[in-house]
């Protein structure tokens, strides 16, 4: 990958530990991220990280039979990919509190695009350069991007309909409301 | 322009305080009195009426200006109101590229750009249009609506193509302004001196993308509304009688924040960077995606550049 000059000098600057008041308003200094990309937190249903909570491994043993969930997580209905796809294709049997490659490599959930970018490898380089997803901050500075999963639900990855805000006002109403306006 | 609604200050209001000062003091005076009488109201002050065209005005002068501008926008709006002049930054020209893959029409940029740039409410200027356009037809303009409500969006079948001032390199609008109150400036945006500006409309019927607005009525913007950081160029509440436009929210962005239409942009469809930086995103863009420009036949030449992401 390759680091911007810019956006290298700017996190650098962060390092050092810059007084909050250098950083543009607006602009949210979160420590960067592994490979210098400051991304927010994985948004987490309330109360479910960590994992480890409930699988530790005692209480609730490890099951790797392919099933439908029953007693928990029922809510989550799997529409990503094949329907041969399930859990433990990403979550981490060992680690619950992690994530899996494809290869085993353990991934942290704050760095979940690089098990995204196994397939979709086209969208992590251009989210990389900035292109795909959102960036917010300076665009001569710091920026903050967002994770795959902050705005694609991993589950069910398709970006969800929104409705539209208020349409502008045909002229034919603007001169009904002219006499009352002024 | 010569409706607005400033105190006037005591010089300006008394015509005669000024006939015991120099030749030139009193000439200036008359004027303004007689301005008023013509127009039939006395709220336009002195220094407003023979204020110049902002190009020409030294930095004491725009010092002053900007002093009284703020002195009007407290009274009127009962808070402080900061008008910057910020300068174009060395070496930026801003470019800005849309996502006709991503977009789906939600119109959070054209509230959040209301919001940021002190449009009037009532009616509402909208600088930022999104049309919704057929699929089947591509990018056919006699096949937009901008006038879609329907319960969600993206509606099937339908993309969706937000259009706004397009910052032309060769802008028509400029070319026919009859008297210089809106040029382009070194970086790339085109501005609109609000003082200067004389209401013709030449600008907004050259305009091929329909970007300019006028303020027919006195803008209606309350206290609560209005955005205090603002550009002389840019948010700052306006008169009526005078057309504005996107100006890629020269108050950020000459300060290097992003334009209040990218940071709302829920799908990440709007980028904006430096033209001159190699790293930037918009040439990352430029250089390797499918680029094209609305109306691009008619050699206005644009600075803003829609793209497919996917």
């Amino acid at each position: 990958m390759t680091i911007r000059p810019i956006l290298f000098t700017s996190l650098t600057l962060l390092l050092l530990g810059l007084p909050a008041s250098a950083n543009p308003p607006g602009v949210k200094a979160e420590p960067p991220a592994q490979e210098g990309i400051q991304v927010p937190k994985p948004p987490f249903t309330e109360g479910i990280f960590p994992c480890t909570s409930c699988h530790d491994g005692k209480s609730m043993k490890l099951n790797t039979q392919r099933r439908p969930l029953k007693d928990m997580h029922d809510d989550i209905v799997l529409q990503h990919g094949p329907e041969s796809r399930w859990c433990l294709d990403c979550h981490d049997p060992k680690d619950r509190d992690r994530l899996h490659l494809a290869s085993g490599e353990p991934v942290e959930f704050t760095t979940s695009y690089q098990l995204c970018g196994q397939c979709h490898g086209d969208k992590l380089r251009d989210w990389r350069e900035g292109i795909h997803g959102k960036r917010t901050g300076s665009w001569n500075g710091p920026k903050q991007y967002l994770l795959c999963v902050n705005c694609h639900n991993p589950h069910s990855p398709r970006f969800k309909s929104l409705k539209p805000m208020a349409p502008p006002m045909r002229p034919g109403e603007i001169q009904v409301r002219k006499g009352s306006a002024r | 322009m010569t409706d607005r609604k400033p105190t006037c200050s005591p010089e300006g209001c008394d015509s005669r305080s000024g006939s015991g000062g120099n030749r030139r003091e009193f000439l200036g005076t008359a004027v303004a009195a007689v301005a008023m009488a013509l127009t039939g109201c006395g709220k336009l002050s002195k220094e407003e009426f023979l204020q110049h065209n902002f190009q020409e005005l030294s930095k004491d002068e725009v010092r002053s200006v900007i002093a009284r501008l703020e002195k009007e926008y407290k009274a009127k709006y009962g808070k402080d109101v900061k008008v910057a002049t910020t300068p174009p930054l060395p070496g930026v020209i801003f470019g800005y590229a849309l996502d006709l893959s991503r977009c789906i029409g939600c119109r959070r940029c054209v509230h959040a750009c209301v919001k940021e740039n002190n449009q009037s409410r009532d009616p509402e200027v909208q600088w930022i249009r999104v049309l919704e356009l057929d699929k089947e037809e591509g990018v056919n303009l006699q096949h937009a609506e901008q006038y879609y409500n329907p319960e969600e969006v993206p509606r099937e079948g339908h993309f969706y193509m937000p259009v706004q001032c397009q910052q032309c390199k060769k802008p028509p609008c400029v070319k026919v302004c009859p008297v210089g109150a809106t040029w382009r400036e070194k970086d790339g945006i085109t501005v609109v001196d609000y003082n200067w500006c004389i209401g013709c409309r030449y600008c907004m019927a050259a305009c091929p993308y329909g970007a300019r607005h006028f303020n027919w009525g006195e803008p209606h913007l309350t206290a609560d509304e209005v955005n205090p950081d603002t550009h002389y160029f840019g948010n700052r509440p306006r008169p009526k009688g005078v057309v504005e436009k996107c100006t890629f929210c020269i108050q950020r962005t000459r300060k290097g924040l992003y334009p209040a239409c990218v940071e709302i942009c829920p799908t990440g469809s709007r980028k904006f960077g430096n033209l001159l930086d190699k790293t930037s995103e918009i040439r990352y863009i430029l250089e390797n995606k499918r680029v094209f420009k609305l109306k691009e036949e008619l050699n206005t030449q644009p600075n803003f550049f829609y793209f497919y992401g996917v």
